[in-house]
Formats: structure tokens, C-alpha cells, sequence
């Protein structure tokens, strides 16, 4: 008889807890969570890491983790996460934040947090809606895009121009680095997880603010299927919110 | 330790470094602001953390997101500040975590003035933020009674995990009084059983103020009710003076406390038995005191630098049928002892008609 030997190659990475998620179906905020996960995983830190959750759909996030977790305010996660790191530079600190709640509500926290290069890392997820509030207009909701609350479409004329957050934060002193990926695909979704690797490097060595924007889905309130979520982004999105690496500070670029 | 003089605002910060205070995070707003300017050298020689927020409400939530962590973490502010600190507040008190406000009154509403007010009685006592949550909101009348308070909030924070408010009229912050600073503290190293510190070696702990389930919020809102109960069980404080035999008692808060000393002694001497009850814990209000206080007296007179918000407090305690008078001011204006005693006197000179 020829021995058999197996090796394991894929499992739940341990930063995660072993539950089911609320998310929709084809919601790409398990997406996000695992290569949170895996990272943390890789780089060891599981026991050290706070992560913050935010209000927004992933206001939850906290049962999906097995790492310490506080949930904040809307939009106020990078305040939090600045008091956290302040007093503990030596644990790893982690927003996980919406873009309604990071880009809105919130505009004024992350943008300070950046500016004073706060040793944190940020996990945005774009999906150019209210997820949580039932699909209302986003400050990233594209032109002409319908919501509950534009429902002729966003008129620039009425309601401005979606938000590039990570073009704005990119021209702070204080961010180290600030990258936009997409997880529309497996070659983006490795792409992003190089990109939320080199985020918490920049943070463990003490670089500065790190971000990594995730252009993401909303399949029950863009109204599509998965399948059809997966290509809007890519062919909406994409083209509005381009992807790659904004800021990458010398330092970073060593790691 | 000696007696020296302290400038009240400075007095409080010290008097929270030597509590053991390891982080503070502020935002300018007179008539508060030196506490803040205080803390940015004595704090950062120290080792420890200080940092000017991007505004109150970033300020209230680096508070939170320490306060977390379950180290002692405070910040301070004035009335249109602790406007903007409501949200954070409101989560704190959700959460349960241990936080330290010092709230030096000015004249409002809107942005209204610089000058001393009690015009946020309300705010601190009620209406703190959403929800059914009551913060432990203790008043200092002198600068030293103040680094007392603020010392001493550190540990009923922790004890209740609750958010203490030291609450002062702009006057108290910005005068100067002798006072004796209690000793140096070490900084605890202790982590309590609920902090997040980094799930090493165990399952995560999380710390939230959502609670989906009706009945879990429920539960929740009772565990802070029964916390309330405790607190008024057992953080009653108030002083008095000539008290004892007054007939006419007025019952006032932090500067107004004092003004009505020096009018009582005014009355005394024209033969008038006039007394004070001075409110410390406006919440716990010290309404069983009063209440007991008030059979013994024949009027009370309330005075404040408000409307009169206190007053439904003292209302409350002695109950509807007991003749309650009202002096106060406000905008800022700070009533001169003539003002009250005459108000005193009036009051006098009806009880003789009666
Ligand atoms: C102060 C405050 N305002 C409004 C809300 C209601 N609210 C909850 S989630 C949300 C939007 C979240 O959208 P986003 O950040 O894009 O996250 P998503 O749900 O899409 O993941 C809003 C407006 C709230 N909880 N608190």
C-alpha cells in the first residue's frame, strides 16, 4: 500500500473566530476580514492587535475577529484608535471602517489622523453606498449612480462629486502609506493582501498612517447579483477610483 | 505639602497627574484652557501622553478608545465642548468604561460668553447624551475642594465604571486660592479583567454599546440603573453652613455656594437666621439631606447662576408643598452677596407679614 501524506494548504486563519457571518450573499466584507486575518496571522501579532469596528454593515466585525475589539461611534474609529496607539505603541491598532463612515461622518478624524502620521493602520472598504441604512447615496456613490436617497441618480449638481479619499490623504505629510485595491477578482484579492501586509508592516515598524482602500460590493442595494456586482465594480468603479498606491514614503519602500 | 497658590485650572491638572492620570486629550476653549495648556509641558515631561484633538468630539473619543484599554485617561472642556463630547459620552456610559470630564462652565446658549455660568446644570446632571445613563457629576466651590474632587474622581470611575464629571463655573478655573496638592501617585500597572490589551493566550475580549437584542439592552440598561442606585446609596456629598438653626436656607452649588455664605453672614448680623446647603454630588443630588434639612428650616432659597435648574432638584426633594424662592443670574453675571441677601431679606420680611 503507497502511503498517503496530506499537507494542509488552506484553513481559517486563527485571528478569525469559527461563526457565520451576517453578510450577504456576494458581500465582499468576508473578503476583507480573511485577508485581515491572514495577515495578522502571518505577522504573528494576533495576541498584541485591538481592532476597532465601526457603524456601518461590518459594525460586527468584532465577533468575526478573535482579537481584542471596541466598537466606535460612527466615523470616530481613527480617534480611538489614536488614544489606543498613544498609549500602547507597542500593540498593533486597526480601524475597519465604511465609506460613509470614514469619508462622511468621519471625514474630519481620519483626515487629522493621517496628518499626524498616528502609527495605525486603516482598512477602508469603498462600496459606494450605505450599506447598513438600506442603500442610501455615499460621498463615494458615483455620478448618475442610483440609491434610496438619489434615486434619479447622483446629480453632481445637486449632491458634489464622489470623494477620493485615498488621493486626499496621499498629500499628508503624515501618511506613510495609502493604497487602493479592488476584490473584484483572485488576482486583485492577492494584490490587496500584499498591499494590507505592507499597511501593518508600515505600522509595526512605526513609519506612520497606513491605509488600504478596498473597492467592495453591495449586491442587495446596487441590486444586481454577485456576479453582476463583480463587474460593475470593475467597469464603475474602477475607472473612478483608480487602483494602486498613492503614497508609498521612502521608508515604506525599504520594508 | 505645603500651601501654594494655584490658579484653579492649573490646579485640576495637577491634581489628575497626581491621580495618575497617563493620558489627556483636549481642545482649546476658554475658560478651560489652561488646564490643557498645563498638561502639554508637565504631561509630556513626564513620560506620559498628551495630544490637542482635532476638536471635542475627537478628543471625547481618544478618551474612549484609552479608556478601553483600562488605563486613566481624562479630558476637560467647556459648555459648547462638552456639547460636541455628548455622543462619546453616551458610549462611554454604554460601555462602561471608566472615564474622568472636568466641564468649566461658561455663559451660554450658542457660543454666549466666556464669563462664569451654571447654566449647563442640565447638561451635566440630564442630558449628558442619548439614553438612560447618569454620570457621577461632583462640584467643587474653592480651588481646593477641586483637586480633591478631581483626585478623588479617578477612583470612582474606575469603581462604578462610570463617567465622573467635575463640573465648575468658569470662575473657579480661572481664580487663584491656596491650596495643598495631595501626593503623587504611582501609575497603576494593573489591567482590569475587561481591558483590551491583545487577546494573547485567550479568546478576544470586545467592548461594544450595540447591543441588536432587545432584552440584551435591557439587561444592560438595568446593570446601569442598579449602578446608579449604588451611587446615590453611597456618593451623597454636600456641606453646610449655619445651617443648623436657619430658618431661611439657600441652597446653592460651587460659586453660588460661597456668594451664599457671605450673604448668610450678612444676614446673621441683621439678625436674620439665615444658613447654606451646598450641593458637592449634583448627581447624586443630596436630596434626603435637604429634605431632612428643610423640616427644620421655614423657606428655602435657591440661588444659581442659571435660570434656576438646580431649583427642580431642590423642588424634588422637599416636595411641592414647600415654599421653594429662586434668585439667580444669568448670561455670566455672577450675583454680589448684596444681591442674594437682599433676596434674603425680602424673603424675611414676608415670613414676618406671615
Ligand atoms: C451619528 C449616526 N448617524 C447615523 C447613523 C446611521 N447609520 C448607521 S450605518 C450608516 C451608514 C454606513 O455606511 P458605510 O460607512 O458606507 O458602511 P456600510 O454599511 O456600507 O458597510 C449610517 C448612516 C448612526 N448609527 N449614527
Amino acid at each position: 500500500m503507497t502511503e498517503v501524506t496530506e499537507e494542509l494548504v488552506y484553513q481559517r486563519p486563527e485571528s478569525l473566530t469559527q461563526v457565520h457571518t451576517h453578510y450577504c450573499p456576494g458581500c465582499t466584507h468576508g473578503t476583507a476580514h480573511r485577508l485581515v486575518g491572514e495577515v495578522l496571522d502571518e505577522l504573528n501579532v494576533r495576541g498584541r492587535t485591538i481592532g476597532i469596528a465601526p457603524v456601518g454593515c461590518s459594525v460586527l466585525a468584532y465577533y468575526y475577529f478573535d482579537v481584542d475589539f471596541a466598537e466606535a461611534a460612527h466615523g470616530r474609529a481613527p480617534a480611538m484608535a489614536t488614544g489606543m496607539k498613544r498609549t500602547h505603541p507597542d500593540k498593533v491598532i486597526f480601524t475597519y471602517q465604511g465609506d460613509g463612515d470614514l469619508a462622511a461622518i468621519g471625514t474630519g478624524e481620519i483626515v487629522h489622523a493621517a496628518g499626524r502620521g498616528e502609527n495605525i493602520t486603516v482598512i477602508f472598504i469603498n462600496n459606494a453606498i450605505y450599506g447598513m441604512t438600506g442603500g442610501q447615496m455615499a460621498p463615494t456613490t458615483l455620478e448618475d449612480q442610483k440609491t434610496s436617497s438619489s434615486p434619479l441618480g447622483r446629480d453632481v449638481s445637486i449632491a458634489g462629486y464622489p470623494l477620493r479619499m485615498c488621493e486626499l490623504l496621499a498629500t499628508l505629510d503624515g501618511a506613510a502609506y495609502i493604497s487602493r485595491q479592488s476584490l473584484h477578482d483572485v488576482r486583485h484579492i492577492r494584490r490587496a493582501k500584499k498591499a494590507i501586509l505592507t499597511a501593518f508592516k508600515t505600522q509595526m515598524a512605526g513609519l506612520g498612517f497606513s491605509m488600504v482602500e478596498l473597492l467592495s460590493t453591495c449586491s442587495t442595494n446596487w441590486k444586481m447579483d454577485p456576479v453582476e456586482s463583480l463587474e460593475w465594480l470593475r467597469d464603475n468603479m474602477i475607472p473612478y477610483f483608480p487602483l494602486g498606491d498613492f503614497k508609498v514614503a521612502e521608508a515604506v519602500k525599504e520594508l | 505639602m505645603a500651601r501654594e497658590l494655584w490658579k484653579g485650572n492649573e490646579a485640576l491638572a495637577e491634581a489628575a497627574v497626581r491621580a495618575g492620570v497617563v493620558a489627556y486629550f483636549g481642545y482649546p476653549i476658554t475658560p478651560q484652557t489652561e488646564l490643557l495648556e498645563y498638561l502639554s509641558l508637565r504631561m509630556v515631561r513626564l513620560g506620559r501622553t498628551f495630544l490637542q484633538a482635532e476638536s471635542e468630539l475627537a478628543a471625547i473619543n481618544m478618551v474612549y478608545g484609552v479608556a478601553c484599554t483600562g488605563v486613566r485617561v481624562m479630558t476637560s472642556s467647556s459648555s459648547p465642548g462638552i456639547s460636541l463630547m455628548q455622543e462619546g459620552l453616551s458610549y462611554i456610559a454604554a460601555s462602561e468604561v471608566p472615564v474622568v470630564l472636568v466641564d468649566i462652565m461658561r455663559g451660554g446658549p450658542g457660543l454666549g460668553n466666556i464669563q462664569p455660568s451654571q447654566g449647563d446644570y442640565f447638561q451635566v446632571t440630564r442630558s449628558c447624551g442619548h439614553g438612560d445613563f447618569r454620570p457621577l457629576v461632583l462640584a467643587p466651590a474653592t480651588v481646593q475642594e477641586g483637586v480633591d474632587l478631581v483626585y478623588e474622581a479617578f477612583d470612582l470611575a474606575e469603581k462604578y465604571r462610570t463617567v465622573v464629571i467635575v463640573v465648575a463655573d468658569g470662575n473657579i478655573g480661572q481664580m487663584m486660592e491656596p491650596a495643598e496638592m495631595p501626593p503623587m501617585r504611582d501609575i497603576s500597572t494593573e489591567q482590569p479583567d475587561w481591558a483590551l490589551v491583545g487577546a494573547d493566550g485567550r479568546s478576544h475580549r470586545i467592548i461594544t454599546s450595540l447591543f441588536l437584542s432587545a432584552e440584551k439592552l435591557e439587561t444592560l440598561n438595568l446593570r446601569l440603573q442598579a449602578k446608579v442606585q449604588r451611587v446615590r446609596e453611597n456618593e451623597v456629598r454636600y456641606r453646610e453652613h449655619r445651617a443648623e438653626d436657619a430658618d431661611i436656607l439657600m441652597v446653592g452649588f460651587g460659586t453660588m455656594g460661597r456668594i451664599a455664605q457671605t450673604a448668610a453672614d450678612m444676614a446673621r448680623q441683621k439678625g436674620i437666621r439665615a444658613g447654606v446647603f451646598r450641593p458637592v454630588s449634583l448627581f447624586p443630588f443630596p436630596s434626603a439631606a435637604l429634605e431632612t434639612r428643610s423640616h427644620q428650616a421655614r423657606r428655602i432659597l435657591v440661588v444659581e447662576m442659571s435660570a434656576g435648574q438646580m431649583l427642580e432638584d431642590v423642588r424634588l426633594a422637599v416636595g411641592k408643598d414647600y415654599p421653594v424662592e429662586f434668585y439667580g443670574r444669568m448670561g455670566g453675571v455672577i450675583p454680589l452677596p448684596d444681591e442674594v441677601f437682599d433676596a434674603v431679606e425680602k424673603i424675611h420680611a414676608e415670613m414676618c407679614h406671615d
